[in-house]
């Protein structure tokens, strides 16, 4: 078998596994929780008998580790269990909310990964000169901010007081592609705005540490313009450093919208997580734990892999 | 008469430097430097490093590595003075008009694109020739240069090839754009001296071929003898010697051109055995993880106390696999060693204090065996705490005792080793593994990176000191004139194998096995021609390369 096959497959299992490790996390976590759940949901004056029916009814009374293997079980076949709260199918409720963050988080990638990486070009191009200087103050200013004062701030200026797109992302299925991307807009500026820095940074470190190489001075006597030794002799060799920090900043900004949606009321998964917290709605929240774990492995699963396949020794053996 | 291709006039080139704990300072590197060259000439640029011969050769592309400037002079390529080039004529000048072939092609290649690629780059970026075309020049190139599959080659990725194929490819990526100068920047130091005659070879008809003009720079008289037409030999930045190659050779007027030309002064009488080896390695096989052969196959050879083994071999040949094994970096899957009248455990873990400290090792780069942050006291110092639990005076007295030995004296006890010379890292290595009072040092290459009349004072210093502490030296290298210098008992190795075994007159008297042969016959002599001879002469290729 190929190498890389050998070396994909290897971060494969190890994603599934750590799944896995994750998911027993989850379910120890949401257990250690002080307070009964049947408690909660029924209340201090509860009778005995009500709360004794409830706990069998959802399960309580089971040993931890059967509860755990069905739960587990069931979530591998899509059944993600009910909610206490209202009764109905986490899997349904969720399959939306997660629909619109990942759309979210999408358009987001989309303007600010290509962004980040021009602008990390764009700095070490003129390193240690006036445009470097700009783009690292901007982005290291912007990240420094917290994310809900520069939502509001957008809001107020761009929306209030220039009236160019809506204050409040509120999509839903009717909309088309046009108008819920308009609806986003402030959104995608404000978690670009929150990304930039870091990969932006990164690509100018990764980029810089290459430029040192004897083969960038080989393109530089071939006459080669700067930004040509750059972007085709110095980006290809320093792939893996940036994929590693693109992957980690996309996980961000799927796990880590929540407070960008509540600032925005965008119907994500960060509100229905923070909703049912607060209601101490042990399934859901295990559930978005669930799903928010496997998007972060996966990510870097991928960043992994792409970091593997991004090395011609690897890829092309002897 | 037209004017030559390149024309150098009074060149002086600067540098900003920054001593530590100084201010920065500009100094001057290379002061007033002059020379012509015609189309189709070779001029060889000769010096030890510091010289200043890569800082010209660069010079005439307008670059200056590092914080390097241009600050004085003219450099006129032909007909214009580039040196008052805007940086747009500049760049339209590098790899069309003159290119560039580096010293290591294995780091100049961008290990994440096709050879071909990057062979037609500049051809193609600089619009001498369509993409096509140059492709095409490529290969005809490659087959010229003697690569295998001249067709295919260039689909490969760098690490794919040999690094003497590299070092070919390296020049057909220079001579791809036609241009009218190729600088040649130690072209064949980093190859093994069997490969290098094939890529010199390589490198000199291409140059008859098309015409080019060329500056060889090396360090060694003895290539750039083969493919010049005049020498200029540089010391500290100055011109001390400029003329026809066969005068440079053979009347040379200057002493440093002199001492250069002159045969290395070591003169070592060879030891017989005497009773009891120190080291016995037996029917050694060892194989690196994961690989289906082995690298090193039942090995044997002795090494008697107080005398030299000279493990010999091109890269490749098993010679650092063989250190790895005695040392207990890498176990042997069978075989046997004694050390010292004992069995050592193959296995590192399972040596004694004593076994390690009686097998000490000294490295090729002295630069990354030392740890920057401490001084030459401190690395001195560490293994007697370590072996001897000596501390304050006890030690300090012995660390200076050490330092007198390796001719360095007391002063040097406070420096860092960035403030050391080439030289003078590799005697503070040598006082580090002498201070463990051993009864073998291996030295890997130990002279490799260094100038020959740097590496010449290490060899001596060495000898003396074998005399003096009683040392066994197992010396692995793949320069048969160190060999020749320091040696009692020579081993050749051929992919792993002891190819030939023996008294140091016994392995260098004919007749030889054909690899000794080949081997022997490939170290350069200073003799216009020689190349020729030996090619045509040869009984084999080298292997693996």
């Amino acid at each position: 078998m190929h190498p890389v096959l050998t070396l994909v497959a290897q971060r494969f299992a190890l994603g599934l596994l750590l799944l896995f490790a994750a998911s027993a996390l989850i379910f120890a976590g949401t257990m250690i929780l002080p307070g009964d759940v049947a408690q909660s949901i029924l209340g201090q004056s509860a009778t005995p008998e009500a709360l004794e029916n409830l706990r069998r009814e959802l399960g309580l009374n089971e040993p931890p580790l059967q509860r755990y293997f069905s739960w587990l079980f069931n979530a591998m076949q899509g059944d993600l269990g009910t909610a206490l709260t209202n009764g109905r199918d986490i899997a349904d409720s969720l399959s939306t909310r997660l629909g619109n963050t990942l759309f979210l988080a999408f358009w987001a990638a989309v303007v600010s990964v290509p962004l980040a990486i021009f602008l990390g070009l764009l700095a070490v191009r003129y390193k240690d000169r006036w445009p470097d200087k700009l783009i690292s103050a901007v982005t290291l200013a912007s990240i420094s901010i917290p994310e809900f004062l520069i939502g509001y701030v957008l809001m107020y200026f761009v929306s209030v007081r220039l009236g160019w797109f809506p204050s409040v992302a509120m999509v839903n299925s009717s909309m088309s592609l046009f108008e819920r991307l308009n609806a986003i807009a402030l959104p995608i500026a404000v978690l670009t705005l929150v990304v930039l820095a870091h990969m932006m940074r990164m690509t100018r470190a990764a980029i810089l540490n290459v430029m040192q190489s004897a083969y960038i001075e080989t393109a530089e006597l071939k006459g080669l313009s700067s930004f040509k030794v750059i972007y085709r002799h110095a980006l290809p060799n320093a792939i893996a450093p940036i994929v590693n920090v693109v992957m980690l900043n996309m996980a961000y900004l799927v796990v880590g919208v929540v407070v960008v949606e509540v600032v925005f009321v965008y119907p994500g998964m960060g509100q229905y997580l923070v909703d049912h917290v607060s209601k101490r709605d042990v399934p859901v929240v295990q559930a978005c734990g669930l799903i928010f774990a496997a998007v972060y492995i996966c990510l870097n699963m991928i960043a992994d892999i792409v970091s593997i396949l991004a090395n011609p020794r690897l890829r092309h053996p002897k | 008469m037209s004017d030559p291709m390149l024309k150098v006039r009074d060149l002086k080139i600067g540098a900003t430097i920054y001593p530590p704990g100084e201010k920065p300072r500009d100094i001057e590197i290379v002061h007033g430097v002059s020379f012509d060259l015609e189309r189709g000439k070779v001029l060889g640029l000769i010096g030890e490093s510091g010289a200043g011969k890569s800082t010209i050769g660069l010079a005439s592309m307008a670059y200056g590595r590092g914080g390097v400037e241009l600050t004085g002079g003219e450099v006129w390529v032909n007909g214009r003075d580039i040196l008052k080039s805007r940086p747009g004529d500049i760049r339209a000048l590098r790899g069309a008009e003159v290119t560039y072939v580096s010293q290591s092609a294995a780091a100049s290649f961008n290990p994440a694109k096709k050879i071909m690629e990057q062979v037609i780059e500049a051809a193609v970026e600089q619009k001498k020739f369509s993409r096509r075309d140059a492709e095409e020049r490529a290969r005809v190139l490659f087959a010229k240069l003697g690569l295998p599959d001249p067709e295919n080659i260039g689909d490969r990725y760098p690490h794919q090839v040999s690094g003497g194929q590299l070092q070919r490819c390296m020049t057909a990526l220079a001579l791809c754009p036609q241009p009218d100068l190729v600088v040649f920047d130690e072209p064949t130091t980093a190859l093994d001296v069997t490969t290098q005659i094939d890529v010199l070879m390589a490198i000199k008809e291409a140059i008859k071929d098309t015409g080019v003009a060329a500056l060889y720079i090396t360090h060694d008289l003895a290539v750039v003898a083969q493919v010049s037409d005049d020498i200029m030999v540089l010391r500290m930045g100055e011109m001390v010697e400029y003329g026809p190659v066969d005068q440079i050779i053979n009347a040379p007027q200057e002493d440093y051109t002199k001492a250069l030309v002159s045969v290395r002064s070591i003169d070592h009488e060879e030891k017989a055995p005497t009773s009891e080896p120190v080291l016995k390695v037996e029917g050694i096989s060892a194989r690196y993880a994961g690989l289906a052969h082995d690298v090193l196959s039942n090995v044997s050879v002795e090494l008697h106390p107080g005398q030299t083994l000279a493990v010999v071999g091109e890269s490749g040949s098993g010679k650092s696999t063989l250190a790895r094994v005695i040392t207990g970096l890498l176990p042997q899957r069978s075989g046997q060693i004694t050390f010292a009248g004992r069995a050592l455990s193959p296995d590192l873990a399972g040596r004694s204090r004593e076994d390690l400290r009686e097998l000490q090792m000294i490295y090729q780069m002295a630069d990354t065996a030392m740890n920057p942050r401490q001084t030459v006291g401190t690395i001195i110092g560490r293994p007697l705490e370590f072996y001897f639990g000596m501390k304050g005076a006890e030690k300090q007295k012995r660390i200076i005792e050490l330092l007198d030995e390796i001719e360095l004296g007391e002063k040097f006890i406070d420096r860092y080793p960035a403030e050391l010379s080439g030289g003078q890292k590799q005697r503070v290595c040598i006082a580090r593994a002498l201070a463990a009072k051993p009864k073998l040092i291996i030295c890997d290459e130990v002279t490799s990176a260094l100038d020959p009349l740097v590496a010449d004072g290490i060899l001596k210093l060495l000898l003396n000191l074998q005399k003096v502490e009683d040392v066994a030296y197992l010396f692995i290298t793949h320069d048969l004139a160190t060999v020749r210098a320091i040696s009692d008992t020579i081993a050749v190795m051929y992919q792993g194998n002891v190819q030939r075994y023996g008294s140091k007159t016994d392995v260098l008297s004919p007749p030889f096995d054909d690899y000794t042969d080949l081997l022997l016959s490939s170290v350069p002599h200073m003799r216009l021609g020689w190349l020729e001879e030996v090619v045509v002469n040869r009984k084999m290729q080298s292997g693996g390369n």
